[in-house]
């Protein structure tokens, strides 16, 4: 097990700068710079915090909501935030004021303020005003668990199960016939006509928790154990977010990617999904080495003969945007990397360096890229 | 002071040998040596956890830092929450305890000595075998190093498929072994307090402090035990093949989580209210006032202490559970604010009217108050089991425990240490020093944790080693790791001044905040059997009574 940063790991560092240097903007260049970073860096980093965001998608803001569950969690949290601030000034007014208030002056002629030894009408006020208080607190709050938890799925709604593996996220659609990795795409419902998206959770191995903060709350996938959740997204949209519950090492590259399609793109992605793979002839020396190495272990590419489970089906693989479960863009530069050294874009993730010669990676990865 | 009637004690130093001294450590059971004991191991292990996390923070000063790798970052936020846990505060706290009851409630000793050495033994090797485990954790394949799984260490993560080698067994061995130490302490705390209380001190003239340990002590059988019972299981299934928590073969991650966290929760109750404790204690003699509704205090902290065992699985509410026990979960953990803002409301109520004397031990306990108050509505916030299903297992979670632990029990603990230096020392501390403490830990705990909310509301979750930049997260690391060092700065200041005042402080005497509580009463530090003669009390401030014979408290009680 490696404790430390090995050289191997120094090397592949340099490349996952590089990946993010060139796919998209890009403000740390990796190692700490404690000058730059702290002039520039930081400023601009800072900025989609203080309004005008360049890529809004790009943060999930619970406070931003896009789904009926986040907008009722939304909601309850604007009333809990309320009275905890009116709360939190009353109290904090009389610890100040009593603070300042009675402070022992300079000129204390020390003596003992007289003795109160309490008082049962100020006791009784200030436990039946709380207990009043969180009376209201929770009729508030268990409105909103019943709404979400006990929603009706209406007949049109989308079934997705979800499963959790260590590190990335394997979809199925059993009335499409479609699985996928990762990128989650469901359609927009309409209010007047509503299609939610209804996702059954389930763990291959480890805890996980599905958290995509501007459709709703999180929901862990646990082993041996069937969870439900829903969403209803309004708008079209890339929503990310990422692995909630800790899953092992590479829990913090465990990102999750929601795209919701207009229906009739939802329709067109679903047609071009549930089709098996079209394989060309120009690939056929990669498929050869895809076929007959440890790959088809783990990965699946709808009809050849690869059918593993362990890893994210392939059979689209160029129809996502990411790999990795996010970890990378998804380009031949970065998908070479990925076969060749997994550890230089996420160590620690149970991809196998799959030590291939320069000619054979060459064609494995000319093949995974013709499996649009 | 003039309290002939309880003590008359002088200390007198007889130079000894290095080596009897030392022996004399290993083989006291004294309940101040091992109350000191305790206090300084749990020292050790503060700075050994403070590195932990300084390591973690520096991590994620920028996105995509490579300070350490995935795997060691794993293990010091695993081994940073179980130390701070297991191996600082409840040792600290139970240091405290032990220092102080025997001398608040007028005894000689425990009421168990030999116990009492070996359950702080237990404990203390506990922790080393905790911290055996970056060598020895090294098992069964080569793999492994110190654990990794997380403080909570959530199955199947801990199985042996997920987690070979023996670094979980370090974790569960370390915690069971000072699980029994705990026991071993609570067991005699609770005896002690039974027992051994002087003449006239019925219960209802406890200081609060001793009150506040008593249900602590009740709380530490009931909670430890449960723990205990899941370290167990856990073996069983690691070493002989059982599948209590194997998911794999058809075991139960869920089961584990209930065990743990009903243990977990109250585990907060029982290192807070020791923290309630010192305060109830301090804020009094600064405010120079008594407490203000004694009865009412007592009563929030028992009802704290049995509505604490049922709020656990408000840790669990993005698990599944079905809407019926979120909605109760929900519940009894808001009806838990009532008794806890009853505590700050009569402190607040204890300053008011009062001269309130700004030393550094006051300043922690002000700040405590204040701090104490934001946890108190943050956990009100996560109360609410919608608002949890976004917020758990964010940083904004970890913001809001670090409130509770750092913010409340870590000041109101850094008070306590300068209110009781004198009496543990005999000499003061330096108060300039304390000042200067108090404001970069102050500084530095607001910077830190204050801005750590936000990206848990920005859909930050926590234990991730690195983050992608553009998600609006890293101008908050940023200032939260500039923040951890202030604490260090002020973290330094405290050791400092310790040593510095150990050797070279102005003598205290026995008294030297006029305070009211027999401790006081005996000589600083006291001498092995506290009182040379057992005091007799009449109220719940005996050394008011004998400072103000005109107006003695038992009047108004």
């Amino acid at each position: 097990m490696k404790t430390g940063i090995g050289p191997g790991i120094v090397e592949g560092q340099t490349v996952v700068r590089e990946i993010h240097h060139n796919s998209q903007r890009q403000v740390n260049k990796g190692r700490i710079r404690w000058t730059p970073i702290l002039l520039s860096g930081y400023l601009l980093a800072a900025r989609p915090v203080f309004g005008n965001p360049e890529d809004p998608l790009q943060m999930p803001n619970m406070f931003k909501p896009q789904s009926t569950p986040a907008h009722s969690i939304f909601d309850l949290s604007l009333f809990v935030l309320a009275i905890c601030a009116v709360i939190f000034v009353i109290v904090f007014s009389l610890l100040a004021y009593s603070v300042i208030k009675f402070r022992r002056r300079a000129d204390d002629d020390g003596r003992e303020p007289p003795p109160v030894y309490g008082s049962n009408q100020i006791e009784l006020a200030w436990t039946v005003i709380p207990a009043l208080i969180v009376l209201v607190l929770f009729l508030a709050t268990a409105r909103v668990i019943h709404a979400i938890q006990q929603a009706r799925k209406p007949p049109e709604a989308i079934d997705v199960i979800a499963i959790g593996h260590q590190f990335w996220w394997e979809f199925r659609y059993p009335a499409f016939g479609v699985v996928t990795a990762n990128e989650l795409h469901v359609p927009t419902s309409d209010p007047s006509h509503p299609t939610p998206t209804f996702i059954t959770l389930l763990s291959a191995d480890t805890d996980h928790s599905f958290w995509v903060p501007r459709l709703a709350g999180k929901t862990d996938l646990i082993p041996n154990r069937v969870n439900h959740m829903w969403i209803d997204p309004n708008e079209t949209g890339i929503f990310v977010g990422q692995c909630a519950q800790y899953c092992g090492t590479q829990h913090a590259k465990m990102l999750l990617r929601v795209y919701v399609d207009s229906p009739d793109q939802f329709k067109q992605w679903v047609q071009q999904q549930a089709k098996p793979a079209q394989v060309s002839e120009s690939a056929k020396e990669g498929r050869r080495i895809f076929e007959t190495t440890a790959c088809i272990n783990c990965h699946s590419v709808s009809g050849t003969v690869a059918d593993g489970r362990f890893g994210p089906d392939l059979t689209h693989l160029m129809s996502r945007d990411t790999i990795a479960s996010g970890a990378a863009t998804n380009n031949s530069e970065n998908l070479r990397m990925w076969i060749h050294n997994p550890d230089a874009i996420k160590p620690g993730s149970l991809m196998p360096a799959m030590n291939l010669d320069r000619r054979d990676l060459d064609a494995l990865t000319a093949y995974l890229e013709t499996l649009r | 002071m003039a309290s002939e009637s309880i003590a008359l004690t002088t200390a007198h130093d007889v130079p000894q040998p290095i080596g009897t001294i030392l022996h004399d450590w290993v083989v006291t059971v004294d309940h101040k040596k091992l109350g000191i004991l305790y206090i300084l191991y749990a020292l050790v292990f503060l700075v050994i956890g403070g590195i932990e996390a300084t390591i973690m923070r520096i991590q994620l000063i920028v996105p995509h830092n490579h300070f350490v790798s995935p795997q060691v970052f794993n293990r010091m936020f695993t081994m940073h929450g179980t130390t701070m846990i297991f191996f600082v505060a409840m040792p600290i706290l139970f240091g405290f305890g032990n220092y102080l009851i025997p001398l608040m409630i007028g005894a000689r000793d425990m009421a168990f000595p030999r116990l009492n050495a070996w359950s702080f033994w237990l404990t203390a090797f506990g922790g080393l075998l905790l911290y055996f485990s970056f060598i020895g954790g090294n098992g069964l394949y080569g793999a492994g190093n110190a654990p990794d799984v997380g403080w909570f260490a959530y199955a199947p993560l801990t199985a042996t498929a997920f987690s070979p080698g023996h670094s979980t067994d370090f974790w569960t061995l370390g915690l069971l072994v000072s699980g029994f130490g705990s026991i071993g302490t609570a067991v005699n705390i609770l005896a002690t307090i039974v027992c051994l209380r002087c003449p006239g001190m019925t219960i209802s003239k406890m200081p609060l402090l001793v009150w506040l340990n008593l249900v602590m002590a009740g709380m530490v059988l009931l909670a430890i035990s449960p723990l205990t019972a899941a370290q167990m299981m856990l073996s069983l299934d690691r070493f002989l093949g059982a599948h209590f928590f194997d998911t794999l073969a058809g075991g139960s991650a869920v089961m584990w989580m209930h065990f743990f966290w009903i243990f977990g929760h109250p585990e907060v109750y029982v290192l807070v209210i020791p923290a309630f404790a010192f305060a109830s204690e301090i804020i009094p003699v600064f405010s120079r006032k008594p407490i203000f509704g004694y009865p009412v205090m007592v009563a929030a902290t028992v009802c704290i202490g049995f509505v604490g065992f049922s709020v656990w699985a408000h840790h669990m509410f993005t698990v599944g559970m079905s809407s019926y026990a979120n909605s109760f979960f929900t519940i009894t953990t808001m009806v838990i604010g009532v008794p806890t803002g009853i505590k700050i409301f009569n402190w607040i109520a204890t300053m008011w009217g009062g001269k309130i004397i700004l030393k550094t031990p006051m300043l922690f306990c002000i700040a405590f108050l204040f701090q104490f108050l934001i946890a108190g509505l943050t956990g009100i916030m996560l109360s609410a089991a919608p608002f949890d299903w976004q917020l758990g297992n964010s940083y904004f979670v970890v913001a809001h425990f670090h409130y509770v632990i750092v913010g409340g029990i870590l000041f109101t603990l850094f008070g306590a240490f300068y209110y009781w230096f004198p009496k543990m020392s005999g000499r003061m501390y330096n108060e300039t020093l304390g000042k200067w403490h108090f404001w970069l830990f102050f500084i530095g705990f607001h910077l830190t944790f204050d801005f750590m909310h936000v990206p848990g509301l920005l859909g930050m979750p926590r234990r991730i080693y690195t983050y992608e930049p553009g998600r609006g997260w890293d101008i908050w690391n940023l200032i939260c790791t500039i923040g951890v060092f202030f604490q260090i700065a002020g973290t330094l200041g405290f050791i400092g001044n310790l040593l510095w005042s150990y050797f070279n402080g102005k003598a205290a005497g026995n008294d030297p905040w006029d305070a009211w509580t027999l401790e006081w009463s005996t000589s600083s530090p006291p001498l092995e059997y506290n009182f040379a003669k057992i005091p007799v009390v009449k109220s719940r401030r005996p050394l008011w009574d004998i400072k103000h014979p005109e107006d003695p408290d038992w009047n108004y009680e």
